[in-house]
Formats: C-alpha cells, sequence, structure tokens
C-alpha cells in the first residue's frame, strides 16, 4: 500500500520504510520555532529539565512578532525572556526587531525551511511551510520546550484528505479564496486530526504567495498539516534561498486517502467568512453592501509582496472611504523593503492607509488596529473568532486582499471588478 | 486518578479566543490566565467555577490558536477534566503535555447537562453522571499518555523518565 507525501516524511525522520495511518512515531526534527509569546512559556518548562544547553543551536528559531515591537510592558518582560534565552544559549536564528518579520512570512524567505523538512512550531500556523512540501504543524510550548532538548517530537500518523483543484481561476481569485471555499465545504472540523493534500491544474498553476496562502489556513479545517508537493515553482522560490539538503517527496498513485474532494475553480467567485467562523462563507456578491469601520491587509496568511501588489493596484490613485481605518503591514522587513521599492508603500500613504512595520499585531488583537465595541473589520487574516481583533462585540469578516483593498474605497464589502 | 465535579456546559467550536483571549497573552501566570477563563464564551465563568468542576463541550473544543495558555486558564481555574464530543489536535497534545485531564466522548458530550455532577475515571474512561445514573465510556489513553498526566505534565514525565 502506497503512502502519501506527509506519511513519507514522518517515515523518513523516524528511519522507517513504511507507516500507516494510525501509528505513533518518535521523529527527528529538522525546524524548531517559537514566538514571543510561545516561547516564554516553552523556556520556562525547558529551564525545569536543568540541561544549560539546547539539542542543536542553528535547528531552533525564536521571533519576536506577536506583540512586538513590544506592546506594553508586560509584553516587553516576554520578548526580554526570549532574547536573553537566544543569547545565553547560542540560538542562531533569533530574529531582532529590525530584522525579524512574521514568523511564517519570515521563515520561507530566509530559506530556514526547505522540502521534505519536519518542522514543529509553538505557532498554529505552522502549517504555512506545507507550501514549500514539508510536514509542518502547529504545537503548544511544553512540545517545543521537549523538542530543544532532544530535537524530537512523537507524532500519530495521519490520514490525508486529497483536495483536487481543477480548472482557471478568474483575476481576482487565488490561493486564500482556495481555501476558504474548502474550509466552507468541510467546516472548521472538517479535516480534524487530518493532513490536507492539495492537488491539481489549480494548484500547479499558483504562485508561491498564494500556496503560502493556502497552507497556512489548513488549521482553520482543523488539520494536522497542509502540503503541497514541492514542483519547478518551489525550486525556483527555495534557489538562493535554502543551503541545505532537502528531499522532495511525491505521494504514490496507490496512497490511500480519508477522502478525495474535487473543486472546479472556474467559475469561484472571492470568498468571504462572515463572523464568527472561517467556515461561514459567501461568495464576495452575496457580502456587498456590509459597512466597514477597519481594513486590515497582512497577516502570515497575506503579509507577503504579492497581497500587498493585488491591494496597491486597485488603491493607486485613489482615496479610502472617509473615515474608514486602513491599515497594512508588510509581512517581513524584505517584503516591506520592496513594496518601498516598486512604489506601493507610497501608493498605500497617499490612499489615506496607515502602513505598520512587520507585526501579527492586529489579527489576533494585540495591538496595531484594536475593534471597539460594535466596530466591523474586513480583514486578510484567517481567524474571525469572537474577540479576535478587539472587543467581544466586534466582529471580523476575511478575504482576499483585492477585495479588501476595494472594501477600503468604498467603506463596504465590495467586489475588485466594482472599483 | 477519578474526579467528581460540577459541570459547565458548552457548545461547538469552543476556540482558544474564547478560552483565553490574545489580549491577556501578556503573562504566563496560570491564576492571572484562570481570572479571564472562558470569559469570552461566558463572562461569569471566572466567578462560577469552583475548583473541582468538570467542563462538558460538543465538538471540536479548543480549535484555533496552538497557545499552551488556554489548557493552563483551564488548569488554572480549578477544572478537573474537560470532556468533549472532540477536541481539535493541538489542544489535546497540549492538555495532556501540561497534565490537563480531558476525555473524547461524543455520547456523555451529548447527554451530560449545566449542573449535572459527573464521576469520572481516567485509567478506564468510564464517566458517570450521577444526576440520571447513566454511564458513559471513553477511549482511555494510551499508557504513555496516562503516565504524562498523571506526573502532572511531560517535562516531569521526561525529567522522571531521564533520572530513574
Amino acid at each position: 500500500m502506497g503512502m502519501t507525501i506527509s506519511q513519507k516524511i514522518l517515515a523518513a525522520h523516524a528511519d522507517r520504510k513504511h507507516v500507516e495511518a494510525g501509528e505513533l512515531l518518535n521523529c527527528r526534527l529538522d525546524v524548531i520555532l517559537g514566538n514571543d509569546v510561545t516561547a516564554p512559556v516553552a523556556i520556562a518548562e525547558f529551564s525545569r529539565l536543568g540541561l544549560g544547553r539546547v539539542f542543536d543551536q542553528e535547528s531552533i528559531v525564536l521571533v519576536p512578532d506577536h506583540f512586538a515591537p513590544n506592546k506594553d510592558i508586560k509584553s516587553a518582560e516576554q520578548c526580554k525572556i526570549m532574547r536573553e534565552f537566544a543569547r545565553d544559549y547560542g540560538i542562531k536564528y533569533y530574529f531582532e526587531i529590525g530584522q525579524m518579520g512574521i514568523e511564517h512570512c519570515l521563515l520561507p524567505e530566509q530559506g530556514l525551511v526547505g522540502p521534505g523538512d519536519l518542522i514543529i512550531g509553538a505557532d498554529s500556523h505552522t502549517c504555512t511551510y506545507g507550501a514549500l512540501g514539508a510536514f509542518a504543524t502547529g504545537v503548544g510550548s511544553t512540545d517545543m520546550a521537549a523538542a530543544m532538548a532532544t530535537g524530537e517530537a512523537w507524532f500519530k500518523v495521519p490520514e490525508s484528505i486529497k483536495l483536487v483543484y481543477h480548472g482557471h481561476a478568474s483575476r481576482w481569485v487565488g490561493g486564500k479564496d482556495f481555501i476558504l471555499h474548502a474550509i466552507g465545504d468541510i467546516g472548521v472540523d472538517g479535516a480534524r486530526y487530518m493532513s490536507m493534500e492539495f492537488t491539481g491544474e489549480a494548484i500547479r498553476n499558483l504562485s508561491m504567495d498564494n500556496r503560502f496562502s493556502m497552507a497556512n489556513m489548513a488549521i482553520e479545517a482543523g488539520g494536522k498539516n497542509g502540503i503541497i508537493a514541492a514542483d519547478e515553482i518551489t525550486l525556483a522560490y527555495i534557489k538562493d534561498r535554502v543551503r541545505r539538503p532537502y528531499t522532495i517527496y511525491q505521494s504514490d498513485p496507490d496512497a490511500v486517502y480519508a477522502r478525495v474532494i474535487e473543486y472546479d475553480v472556474t467559475d469561484l467567485e472571492p470568498v468571504v467568512a462572515f463572523p464568527h467562523l472561517p467556515e461561514n462563507t459567501h461568495p464576495v456578491s452575496q457580502a456587498a453592501g456590509i459597512t466597514l469601520d477597519q481594513v486590515v491587509i497582512g497577516s502570515c496568511t497575506n503579509g507577503r509582496i504579492e497581497d500587498l501588489q493585488a491591494a496597491a493596484e486597485i488603491l493607486k490613485g485613489r482615496r479610502v472611504y472617509p473615515g474608514l481605518r486602513l491599515i497594512i503591514l508588510p509581512g517581513t522587513q524584505e517584503i516591506y523593503l520592496e513594496a518601498m521599492q516598486r512604489g506601493f508603500i507610497e501608493t498605500f500613504i497617499r490612499a489615506g492607509a496607515a502602513v505598520s512595520t512587520p507585526t501579527c499585531g492586529p489579527c489576533l488583537g494585540g495591538h496595531m488596529g484594536i475593534l471597539a465595541k460594535g466596530e466591523r473589520a474586513l480583514a486578510t487574516t484567517n481567524r474571525n473568532f469572537v474577540g479576535r481583533m478587539g472587543h467581544p462585540e466586534s466582529e471580523v469578516y476575511l478575504s482576499n486582499p483585492a477585495v479588501a483593498a476595494a472594501s477600503a474605497l468604498t467603506g463596504q464589502i465590495t467586489p475588485p471588478w466594482e472599483v | 486518578m477519578k474526579f467528581t465535579g460540577k459541570v459547565h456546559k458548552f457548545g461547538a467550536n469552543i476556540d482558544t479566543d474564547a478560552i483565553i483571549p490574545a489580549r491577556y497573552l501578556n503573562t504566563v501566570d496560570p491564576s492571572e490566565l484562570a481570572r479571564h477563563c472562558m470569559e469570552d464564551a461566558d463572562q461569569e465563568f471566572p466567578n462560577k467555577v469552583k475548583p473541582g468542576d468538570i467542563i462538558v463541550a460538543d465538538k471540536n473544543f479548543g480549535c484555533g490558536s496552538s497557545r499552551e495558555h488556554a489548557p493552563i486558564a483551564i488548569k488554572g481555574a480549578g477544572i478537573s477534566c474537560v470532556i468533549a464530543d472532540s477536541f481539535a489536535r493541538i489542544f489535546y497534545r497540549n492538555a495532556i503535555n501540561i497534565g490537563l485531564p480531558i476525555l473524547e466522548s461524543p455520547e456523555a458530550a451529548a447527554a451530560i447537562q449545566e449542573g449535572d455532577t459527573v464521576e469520572v475515571d481516567l485509567e478506564s474512561g468510564k464517566i458517570k453522571n450521577l444526576r440520571s445514573g447513566e454511564e458513559y465510556q471513553a477511549t482511555p489513553f494510551p499508557e504513555f499518555m496516562q503516565g504524562i498526566i498523571s506526573q502532572g505534565g511531560l517535562i516531569n514525565y521526561v525529567k522522571e523518565k531521564t533520572e530513574s
């Protein structure tokens, strides 16, 4: 019986030729990630082991991005714990303010993750790296602590759902819409404990930035990981970035799937998720007219250069709707710089947007754009749970960057072809 | 490990932002996190929860973020056990790793009501509703996971193993 890509990566990291869904494996890890919210908890737990050293100084990545640049005194203390740990334990990949970015934009950009890797991160959106053909999954702080000590973690080999995307998407439709459409179809627990494997013509034609958006939201369907087999688009992206050996895996033709779902994206409209779950999806035309107080463009889902380009093309030479707050957060310093060189930042500022240094910020209700009671936002982020961006009685709608930019011009949710 | 406690009942897809909103994640202190536990799902919860109480919820409990602050807040609030139709996977892993007992039982999650008193035996996976007398069987944990929970979490378990 054949194996899926996910099963092959887990098998390879446990020195096994064959594994089957449901088996428990102890696996070697290539990368272990933490941020300013989760790493301090992991560091406290790690310290209780009394080891005085980590298993490998080059396999641990620490990024202050959630409440950084420090939003208040308590956050400053958390960031300080991580900074001092990185210094004391000689962690090679600690990214200080000024070099950092949103972790899931930063790690692929810096070439720290590659095809065939096994990666755990104390952040649920660690599944983003599956876009490179890696097995990447979110864990908690204690798993991170144990992994920093041993370089290993235990995994239950997951079953896989294969999602096949056929057809050619229209101009305004991309990876964000593909994944929201699937979450709307299978629900926020539709892939619980399972691997989501994205394939088909529409995926093969998708850029890396769009693939990252898709894999990023596998967790929003409850998935353990999301994965796309590496191809020439992947190889072009990792060239000059990934400087260590990597392995490209393909699922076997006779691999067993718990479920195969097929979509045709040819007539798919941009998708909007209504409050308060990512599964509450509607075509943008059905959302038209919903008035907004704030629009956020950024996050580990949609803070990459193509996302900013899509927004800039719509905002160029126009002004944000009076009274609406448009906040744009480039995902990393490199993305910020490229956006500046290509004139996007000037477009944003002339349009009346606030442009921020990279941070997770408002996505999780941290800082840089918190909502008051009764306020409503449209965001290119990944979650719209109750209170996610601020007051428990505020509302968050989710969309792609083109819909978000168009809506910022009109003050209400608007299809991009209407502006 | 056996527990008896009064039930607080919750619905489906209780996410980690409802369990502990991100605005409180600038601290890792369990008692401070406990003061805001479940407040976006039920504002009164932190005031009415008593040590030993049990949470019973519908499917996909703990979906969303990987924040370990979520099971820490629940444990800090004195909850002895969480029973759900199903758990989101990162929450499931985190709960075991910090030593918060959890059990999956769709039957128990459907039948048990707010205010009921239930008795839980973690080793056997047996759940008894002391109001109705009904019993439900959850799948018990494999031995190594029970070991982690009874040691109070993964780090204690690893320490115990490496020192013995």
